[in-house]
């Protein structure tokens, strides 16, 4: 007996479960890309079969962090950079859990980058989709990681003497299991990915295109862009490291030259989730811990026994 | 002092086994029949330097170092680097017996590895044994090892001379090490161990009158640090998750954790950094699982944010901090009472979180234990703050202490069943009621991810009652009185449990002494001490930090006239807690405090107090300071 019936459960699930009563109208502005993450997150999750309270949502903080608040499901809307950490612990509580973190790029690759090299190392089982706008949307248009060199702003002046970071390439050094970038002008492709990425058996990174209309006017609405699955200019191996590496950084110049590569850029089915390797070496109970407070036949183990070796 | 006691200190560098040796032995002497009491100092090195470890022991109950010790077993240094006197570490083969000279007292026992030690490097050695009627052995402790065995094992014969010089049984240490050991290494050394044993005996004319004392125990004991209590009583609160960052000393804590994990069915995370680490307990504690993290001053720091978001999603954690002498990197490997402040109020906002200080190994398996009750009862971080000495100092405990039930219960939770009929609004579980059924003491359960009909959103924003974001200013002032009502319900509840603080000494003395944590042991010696030279004093010592012990901390002061605060940091920073808890006794308040990165000897806290009852002009060479409440 479960104490957790909402996970695993069968039944059909209809998109709009997904949306809430309150603020069932997201606040980003007008033409905000976010909406298309919101959109392709809502229509993902009845293909995956995942019901609302079976799936938690842990953001950080930022525009992108509002995910949470407009998307009806568990959330935890926890700090600046830190959602990672918190997510990966919950699915290792529980794993039955669909665990799900999101952030903007400043949020994941700038103040969390350190988790987000660790937990794509690790390769837990979960997705994690990287709102990226080349800004910092909430704080009013400052430079961010991913904002291409010369980036003038309040905070840069004089134009970022920075190269922006590369975050597939990053993703992939990282071990990253599976990686794609897509765009809130492509919402069939972006609720596809997301799919795929939830259906992915460890580490889903997604860097997500999310034009900002407010703060990053000289970008970029990312149109045109091109599938590079479906163009005949890109002939690539998605499940060869080496490829994937070189279309990963042909894709990050490509964008500050205006072109907009997007689509699955590397996928490795074999390499077995952060889960499965610390039940392997016996680190992580078969059964979901979070179930075991709530087994009353269960045997508590007592410090107690653990005396002999102080005698 | 008197010689029913044994203060045995090996000496040696850093790598050479000597805190294993040190264990061996403090554990004979317990199987013999003594409580035993260790006190350990070393350098931040792995190879190298100077190291020692005490034992005190006693058929008396022993809870602190004495003063200065009695019987040195000098060995030398394998990895010394420096043989020059001039070198910046001065002249590190020697230090095993120069360095420890000062604190051994007169009459005492030395012995030393003549294979690696000469006496002729130590300045003045023969006059200041003279002096102070020293008792020098020595004998070729290398010398016997490379004999039987190798040259490490000259360890073993140290504790074979220190046996026959002591008139100390073997049994017991023969049978430690058969325990540990096995083969030709432990054919070898039970040789060495006999051999020098024989040796000494044979060879040598005794001019010494000390022996080891002789006792038994009333209770079966157990040898154990303050950092196993803190493991112990996590896990019999069924806490089966940990993520850290390791960092000296909070890693013996994460370490015996680590160890028992695997086999108690739980999970412990190394992490890439303390924000990670206490980020991870909080992401356990919220899918339903016990889960803790902790770490020293610095890795602490790291988890400020964390530790304000447990506070606001009102996720309960328990953190434990394991100080050592700041600021900064500080020293990493010695003792001192400074994050005080640092624990309490550290995080943006108003804080809101639980703090117990035990005072040794027992306090701390309780108040662990309490610490868990408490944060998943109330839904709030607990903290268990505590130092390098309560870390890592080992002592005999009653076995009894931890015949305790486990008690995995998640406190203030609802099931799927509660959910059926709870209050929902907007289609979301009304997580963070105003008004909670469970009255007023500021508690709304929870629900857990996975739960049927119960979700919900946590947010460091603050939020409303289903936990969406919100800037309202009735539902601030809602919530935020919410929140802060849980800690006056559970300073209710701690003042229920009526010797939450230890109160030592006669209860109508006309003197006090307040301590914090590790200075417990120290402080009650004093005040034995005191007292037995015909002063009149008692000691509290405080372990409700936060909510603090208001009323038991009120009446301890009106009772006496004058208190002596007595922790290691330079600023008084339990001081001003006190004063800053209760707002008044400033003028009955002086501080006792030491920062040189060594913990109390009880006779310093004797000297405190004797320089405020006029009886001594000042504290003489101790390296403490005295200061009143009131600036003058």
């Amino acid at each position: 007996m479960s104490a957790f019936n909402a996970i695993g459960e069968d039944r059909e699930i209809d998109r709009d479960e997904f949306t809430p009563e309150i603020e069932p109208q997201a606040t980003w502005c007008p033409g905000c890309g976010d909406f298309g993450v919101l959109k392709a997150l809502k229509q993902a999750m009845p293909e995956v079969g995942r019901t609302p309270e079976e799936t938690l949502l842990v953001t950080g903080i930022g525009c992108s962090g509002k995910l949470s608040s407009y998307f009806r499901s568990y959330g935890f809307h926890s700090i600046h950079g830190r959602s990672l950490p918190v997510a990966r612990a919950a699915k290792l509580a529980n794993p039955g859990l669909e665990v799900i973190a999101a952030g903007g790029d400043g949020d994941g690759y700038g103040i969390g980058g350190n988790h987000f090299m660790h937990t794509a190392r690790e390769n837990h089982d979960m997705t994690y989709i990287v709102f990226d706008n080349e800004i910092f949307g909430l704080t009013k248009g400052q430079t961010s990681p991913t904002s291409p060199k010369g980036h003038k702003s309040k905070t840069q002046p004089h134009g970022s003497a920075k190269s922006p970071i590369r975050p597939l390439s990053l993703g992939l050094t990282s071990g990253a299991s599976y990686i794609a970038r897509t765009a809130a002008v492509n919402p069939n492709q972006a609720k596809e990915i997301i799919a795929e990425a939830m259906e992915h058996d460890g580490f889903a990174h997604i860097d997500f295109l999310t034009q900002c209309p407010t703060w990053n006017k000289d970008a970029k609405q990312y149109v045109p862009y091109i599938d590079i699955q479906d163009s005949d200019d890109y002939d690539f191996d998605i499940h060869d490291r080496r490829e994937a590496a070189e279309m990963m950084y042909e894709a990050e110049d490509a964008l500050y030259e205006g072109e907009v590569l997007t689509g699955r850029f590397y996928v490795d089915d074999d390499r077995p989730s952060y889960q499965q390797e610390k039940q392997a070496t016996g680190d992580m109970p078969e059964e979901p811990l979070a179930e075991r407070y709530f087994d009353d036949d269960y045997e508590w183990e007592r410090s107690y026994d653990l005396l002999d070796r102080h005698r | 002092m008197t010689n029913d006691e044994l203060i045995w200190r090996v000496a040696g560098g850093s790598g050479d086994g000597i805190d294993s040796t040190s264990q061996n032995f403090a554990k004979a002497l317990m199987r013999s029949g003594l409580n035993v009491f260790t006190h350990r100092h070393y350098p931040s090195r792995i190879r190298g330097g100077h190291t020692y470890v005490e034992i005190r022991a006693s058929d008396e109950e022993v809870k602190s170092r004495g003063d200065g010790y009695n019987f040195l077993l000098a060995l030398g240094d394998s990895f010394a680097r420096n043989p020059q006197e001039q070198a910046y570490y001065g002249n590190e083969e020697i230090k095993p017996l120069s360095e420890n000279l000062d604190e051994l007292r007169e009459g005492g026992i030395i012995v030393y590895d003549s294979g690696l030690l000469d006496t002729d490097e130590v300045e003045n050695f023969d006059e200041r044994v003279e002096e102070n009627d020293w008792h020098v052995y020595d004998l070729d402790l290398r010398g016997l090892a490379k004999e039987h065995g190798r040259e490490v094992m000259r360890n073993t014969a140290g504790v074979g001379a220190t046996a026959a010089l002591l008139d100390l049984d073997l049994d017991p240490i023969e049978e430690l090490m058969e325990d540990a050991m096995s083969g030709d290494v432990l054919e070898a050394n039970l040789t060495i161990l006999h051999d020098a044993y024989d040796g000494v005996k044979e060879d040598y004319e005794f001019t010494h009158d000390l022996r080891a004392p002789t006792g038994d125990h009333d209770e079966e004991p157990v040898f154990v640090s303050g950092s196993h209590g803190i493991a112990y009583g996590a896990l019999d609160e069924g806490c089966r998750f940990i993520a850290g960052y390791p960092m000296t000393p909070w890693t013996d804590v994460y370490t015996i954790m680590t160890q028992n994990l695997g086999e108690f069915g739980g999970i412990s995370e190394q992490v890439e950094d303390e924000i990670a680490a206490a980020s991870l307990a909080i992401g356990a504690s919220h899918a339903g699982a016990k889960a803790m993290s902790g770490s020293s001053g610095g890795g602490f720091a790291l988890m400020s944010e964390p530790l304000g978001l447990a506070e606001m999603t009102e996720t309960p954690i328990v953190l434990v901090e394991s100080m050592r002498a700041g600021g900064s990197t500080g020293m990493p490997t010695k003792p001192e009472q400074g994050d005080l402040e640092h624990v309490l109020y550290t995080s943006q906002g108003d804080s809101n979180r639980v703090v117990f200080a035990p005072g040794d190994p027992a306090e701390c398996y309780e108040q662990t234990r309490k610490a868990f009750e408490l944060a998943y009862d109330y839904q709030i971080p607990a903290i268990v703050i505590y130092d390098q000495k309560l870390s890592g100092g080992h002592q005999t405990v009653p076995e009894s202490v931890f015949d305790e039930e486990p008690n995995p219960d998640l406190g203030s939770i609802v099931t799927e069943e509660d959910l059926e009929d709870a209050a929902q609004e907007a289609g979301r579980f009304k997580r963070f009621m105003y008004d909670a059924e469970s009255g007023a003491n500021g508690v709304s359960p929870r629900s857990l991810p996975g739960q049927k009909g119960g979700n919900y959103l946590a947010s460091g924003n603050e939020h409303n009652e289903v936990g969406h974001i919100s800037e309202d200013p009735t539902n601030r002032v809602l919530q935020m009185e919410r929140r802060m009502a849980k800690l006056d319900s559970i300073a209710d509840e701690l003042s229920e449990n009526a010797d939450h603080q230890a109160v030592y000494g006669p209860e109508d003395a006309e003197y006090g002494i307040l301590s914090f944590g590790s200075t417990k042991g120290v402080a009650e010696e004093a005040v034995d001490r005191l007292n037995d030279e015909g002063h009149s004093v008692k000691a509290m010592n405080v372990s409700d930090i936060m909510p603090f012990a208001k009323d038991d901390v009120t009446a301890f002061l009106e009772s006496v006239d004058e208190a002596l605060v007595v922790e290691m940091n330079a600023t008084a920073q339990f001081r001003r807690h006190i004063q800053g808890q209760l707002g008044r006794f400033g003028d009955k308040l002086y501080s006792l405090l030491k920062y040189d990165g060594n913990p109390f000897e009880p006779a310093e806290v004797v000297s405190g107090f004797e320089v405020r009852l006029g009886e001594e002009a000042d504290v003489g060479d101790y390296n403490v300071r005295i200061e009143s409440a009131t600036g003058d």
